[in-house]
């Protein structure tokens, strides 16, 4: 059941991912992104993710918050075209071939509804669901997760979030290029 | 067949990425495909008929842990969702300072390398 209602979605996501890229109004196309990022998030609500969902749905609203100031402020915002047409369709038989060629390994994984953790008896993830309360004292394993057994690729991605923020603030600033001129 | 159709909407982001010639549609395509590898991740890790890695008061340890859905995809995707809007918010960025010095959004007229 949650197959077909994710299937559903997913065609929905690729739909609207079309319109985004496809369509001339630079406006429309990030509000189609929009639709994509909270299809996104219901998709994670049904797989019994809510904290993912939470997080996509705030980081959905800010993403479009910034493209929107990207676009809407700039009249030039409909550009035709594509590039040149034996680029564009060399561009595309490759997608294709990467099309084809890909398709074969999602045969290998093993099927939709069996994690990995099921197949294998000490894996970290049963190590964590079955004592995370125990060790950590937190009712939800995911932050457990984050905050607790994987606190180091917590600290790794706030460095991430801190230096892409100031290097954004760095090239946005006004005051030094008055200064030169 | 899901993982399939994640694996198309990966491939549209791409084409946005290497086709487009408007900087805004090539930041969205990037935008597609951290959304199509994201939910991937999170697909992985779901169990058939499974519950949220959420305890409450009266769950049994043996039977959540045999029911809950994988956590660890779910903690390293929320990472990634997190810096995927730190990539955004530079990329937008250097797009508004190439607006200002080059008056558009089109890739092939940013030809002027030097300062």
């Amino acid at each position: 059941m949650v197959e077909i209602i994710i299937s559903v979605f997913l065609v929905f996501m690729v739909i609207g991912a079309l319109i985004a890229l496809e369509t001339t109004d630079l406006l429309s196309s990030v509000i189609s992104i929009g639709a994509v990022g909270f299809a996104l998030s219901i998709c994670f609500l049904l797989v019994g993710a809510p904290d993912i969902a939470i997080t996509q749905m705030v980081v959905e609203v800010l993403s479009l918050v910034i493209l929107i100031r990207a676009t809407i402020r700039h009249d030039l915002t409909t550009i035709d075209g594509d590039r040149d047409f034996f680029g564009l369709m060399a561009t595309l038989a490759l997608i294709f071939a990467l099309l084809l060629l890909g398709l074969p390994a999602f045969l290998s994984l093993p099927p939709f509804g069996t994690p990995a953790m099921s197949q294998m008896m000490e894996s970290p993830a049963r190590h964590y669901l079955s004592g995370g309360l125990r060790e950590t004292g937190a009712a939800n394993i995911v932050a457990s997760v984050i905050l607790d057994y994987r606190a180091y690729d917590t600290l790794g991605e706030a460095t991430v979030l801190f230096t892409s923020i100031l290097g954004a603030l760095a090239i946005l600033r006004v005051y030094s290029r008055k200064k030169k001129s | 067949m899901i993982y399939a159709m994640c694996f198309i909407l990966f491939l549209i982001g791409l084409y946005g990425a290497t086709c487009k010639k408007n900087i805004v549609k090539i930041i969205l395509g990037l935008v597609v495909m951290e959304y199509a590898v994201n939910l991937f991740l999170v697909l992985q890790g779901w169990r058939k008929n499974g519950q949220a890695p959420i305890l409450d008061g009266r769950t049994n340890l043996e039977e959540f842990a045999a029911r809950a859905v994988d956590p660890v995809p779910q903690a390293l995707v929320l990472t990634s969702i997190v810096i995927g809007l730190g990539i955004l918010s530079l990329m937008v960025a250097i797009a508004i300072r190439l607006y200002e010095r080059y008056g558009t959004f089109d890739v092939t007229e940013m030809k002027r390398l030097k300062g």
